[in-house]
């Protein structure tokens, strides 16, 4: 083969192998990049006894693509397009992390509209987030039919982010300031609809699985994690909440008004596969609570915020304000400077703790973006889970912390 | 806190937007951690990062620690300046093991090199890369776009593989 | 009786072993399972309920290269991945085809940097590029009806 690739020379790999190994008595076993069960590229080099995992040694960056870089070439409004594609299950929340680290770097404000249409848009993408998790994971222990359903009901959502955005997937709905647009007049309708009939689609999902005895059978002790072992892994999100620790960033630290709405924030004891289950199933239910308030109580007003210095102007001003055109050419040519200091803002997102450390030098780009992504944290905790287990569980365990490897590698 | 901090280990406090932040030397960070997280309840290490202000030499590398107390609801970002271009500090891995990964990161796109870090590989990058990416003086590597009307002229500079 | 009587029902159809071969290939296409990044979101969706690919003999997506005669390129390739790219593409049996899904397979897209391929067909042949960030699952389905065009017209010679 004329590409050629270095592995890990001999003495490394001495290191990350127990001295078995170097007996002969278990077996060195690669599985992946192109694997169906690690959600992408990921990479595990197995030390096996048997069936049995002894060492699981993760290899990631297969997907790196050099987002953090490519943000300091680009001004704050432009850069926003790159954060879509980090976790691409997660879009919107993505972009929310971005423009309250934005907004806090200048101190912009936000309509309360605009904070209320994000919450929603959020809820929904954590719901289709946790639809593709639950469909994959099911898929992996076997449940094909999950999955078709998981995705009949993911394409609703979808649906109603191009109603307000023009795309499905990469929506860069969310601007510095509030939001693109306003939604359209079809998006109410369709949510509600949406609210009414998702909760007896999670009935049947939770129908085919929780108690299913395959399910449980393959789910149930399997890669247990205490609460005070994933706090010390830095394990946030349903992960961490499945290990019986309540905490949650939209609870703890609220942000774009969360503190309005009323949810509970689903708990389970147990730390295994189906606990971290259990929590997301839960946290569907919930998320719909939140949409259904924050519809219910939406208020008027405009989406954007009207500091013109930050944000651009309406298209209809450009034809009557001089102002208007001069702030629309600068900002589109030149971009807003941001002070030269530096911002930390955590997000919730659907697999833990989403952190946009950002960082301006006054001028209109910024000088380093710092994506804390939960995936890249989460599945440091992989090697701990899946010690001790078998090789058919380890695919359950990958599932259950429900990485994504465009959050992982960035 | 801030001023037990400011006394035990030499820190400097300053605050923006809300956020706390000390500057603490390189040599203290493991004794500034390990007594945040045992006398002031930071249980967990948020996120672990760098920032790069070439071409300023001293400090030329900001390590930034985000910790977070969790029952507390605090945050907390630590900041340990590195000089020169090959930095070199001490891993952190024994007070929070989730800096394992964070470290071999910096590693990989900084060049900053961890003392008892277990297994200092690059994560991202391939084994044989050359240079820390993230470095400010890294190329981004753009790549020229092709027309119509330059099509010709770009092609002829594009490297050629051997075979 | 056997199948005699029953042939002799339908009649006899005569056409060139080009077109019956291309037909089949056509018919039958496994997709290899090869989801990279945001594009592979995508192509499960056509794969799922909504869009159901398997209307166009692709309900199985193999995860084995030996299996599969499609390579759907669905999302970036970084520098890390191409090297397995093109050993996954190498193992698969000929005929074999590449479909380029979306901006970042073809051309690099928005990340025009030190870690990603600008452009996919740099390490593997591309029959059919489909556009979009991400493509639509419909637009996946054009692409892959397209290629089905193209491989109905291969002739005889170009038969590995």
């Amino acid at each position: 083969m004329t590409l050629h690739q270095v592995e890990i020379t001999s003495d490394e790999l001495r290191n990350l192998v127990s001295p078995r190994a170097l007996e002969g008595e278990t077996v060195l076993l690669n599985m992946g990049p192109q694997h169906p069960s690690t959600h992408g590229v990921l990479r595990l080099l197995l030390e096996l006894d048997g069936e049995t995992v002894v060492r699981c040694i993760p290899d990631i960056g297969f997907l790196h693509t050099g987002i953090e870089k490519n943000m300091e070439a680009k001004t704050y409004e432009k850069a926003e397009v790159m954060t879509d594609r980090l976790d691409y299950l997660n879009t919107m929340g993505n972009t929310l992390a971005y423009c309250l680290a934005v907004e806090k770097l200048v101190d912009l404000d936000v309509p309360p509209r605009a904070q209320a249409i994000r919450v929603i848009h959020t809820e929904l993408q954590r719901i289709a987030s946790h639809l593709v998790w639950l469909g994959t994971h099911a898929l992996d222990l076997a449940a094909m039919s999950v999955f078709l359903y998981c995705f009949r009901e993911r394409e609703q959502i979808l649906d109603m982010h191009e109603m307000s955005s023009g795309q499905r997937m990469m929506t860069t709905f969310f601007r510095p300031g509030g939001l693109w647009r306003d939604v359209t007049s079809e998006f109410e309708p369709a949510v509600r609809k949406f609210i009414k009939s998702f909760p007896a689609r999670i009935d049947q999902y939770e129908d085919l699985l929780s108690e299913n005895p395959i399910f449980i059978d393959r789910t149930k002790d399997i890669g247990v994690m205490s609460g005070d072992e994933a706090i010390a892994m830095g394990v946030t999100g349903p992960s961490l909440r499945g290990s019986g620790v309540k905490y949650d960033l939209r609870k703890e630290e609220p942000y774009s008004g969360y503190e309005q709405y009323d949810f509970d924030v689903p708990v389970a004891e147990e730390g295994d596969v189906y606990a971290r289950y259990f929590v997301r199933m839960k946290e569907m239910r919930e998320s719909l609570k939140i949409v259904e308030q924050a519809l219910d109580s939406l208020p008027g007003g405009p989406v954007r915020s009207d500091n013109r210095k930050f944000v651009p102007p309406p298209r209809a001003e450009l034809g009557t304000s001089m102002e208007a055109v001069i702030h629309h050419f600068k900002l589109w040519t030149e971009g807003f400077p941001a002070p030269k200091a530096s911002v930390y803002v955590p997000v919730e997102s659907p697999r833990g703790e989403l952190g946009v450390y950002l960082e301006g030098d006054g001028g209109p780009k910024p000088y380093r973006c710092y994506w804390r992504t939960p995936s890249f944290v989460n599945l440091q905790a992989l090697p701990m889970l899946s010690e001790g287990h078998y090789v058919a569980d380890l695919v359950a365990i990958i599932g259950s912390i429900d990485i994504v490897l465009g959050d992982t590698d960035r | 806190m801030l001023k037990a901090l400011e006394k035990d280990f030499g820190a400097l406090a300053s605050e923006y937007q809300g956020q706390a932040k000390v500057l603490v030397p390189a040599e203290q960070i493991v004794a500034a951690l390990t007594a945040l997280r045992d006398q002031h309840g930071f249980e967990m290490l948020a996120a672990l990062s760098a920032v790069d202000y070439w071409p300023q030499r001293e400090p030329r590398f900001h390590v930034v620690y985000e910790m977070k107390a969790m029952k507390k609801k605090m945050r907390l970002e630590v900041r340990v300046p590195l000089d020169g271009d090959e930095p070199v500090m001490d891993s952190v891995i024994e007070v929070y093991p989730v800096a394992n990964w964070h470290e071999r990161e910096l590693w990989d796109m900084f060049g900053i090199r961890f003392n008892n870090h277990p297994d200092m590989r690059r994560i991202l990058m391939p084994e044989d890369w050359v240079g820390h990416p993230l470095r400010k003086d890294y190329p981004l590597d753009y790549e020229e776009v092709q027309f119509s009307f330059n099509f010709e002229e770009i092609e002829q500079r594009k490297p050629r593989p051997q075979d | 009786m056997g199948i005699e009587s029953k042939l002799g029902n339908m009649g006899v159809i005569t056409t060139t072993l080009e077109n019956v071969v291309n037909w089949g290939r056509t018919r039958a296409m496994w997709p290899m399972l090869f989801g990279l990044a945001c594009c592979a979101i995508e192509m499960m969706s056509a794969q799922a309920s909504n869009y159901d690919m398997s209307r166009f003999g692709m309900e199985l997506m193999r995860p084995s290269p030996r299996q599969s005669d499609l390579m759907i390129v669905a999302g970036r390739v970084s520098r890390k991945m191409a090297p397995v790219l093109r050993r996954l593409y190498d193992q698969m049996p000929d005929p074999k085809w590449v479909v380029s899904m979306g901006d970042c397979a073809s051309c690099g897209g928005v990340f025009n940097n030190y870690a990603i391929v600008q452009g996919v067909d740099e390490v593997v042949p591309v029959d059919v590029y489909v556009a979009g960030c991400p493509p639509r699952p419909e637009a996946l389905i054009h692409g892959i009806m397209t290629l089905h065009e193209k491989v109905k017209g291969e002739s005889i010679k170009e038969w590995a």
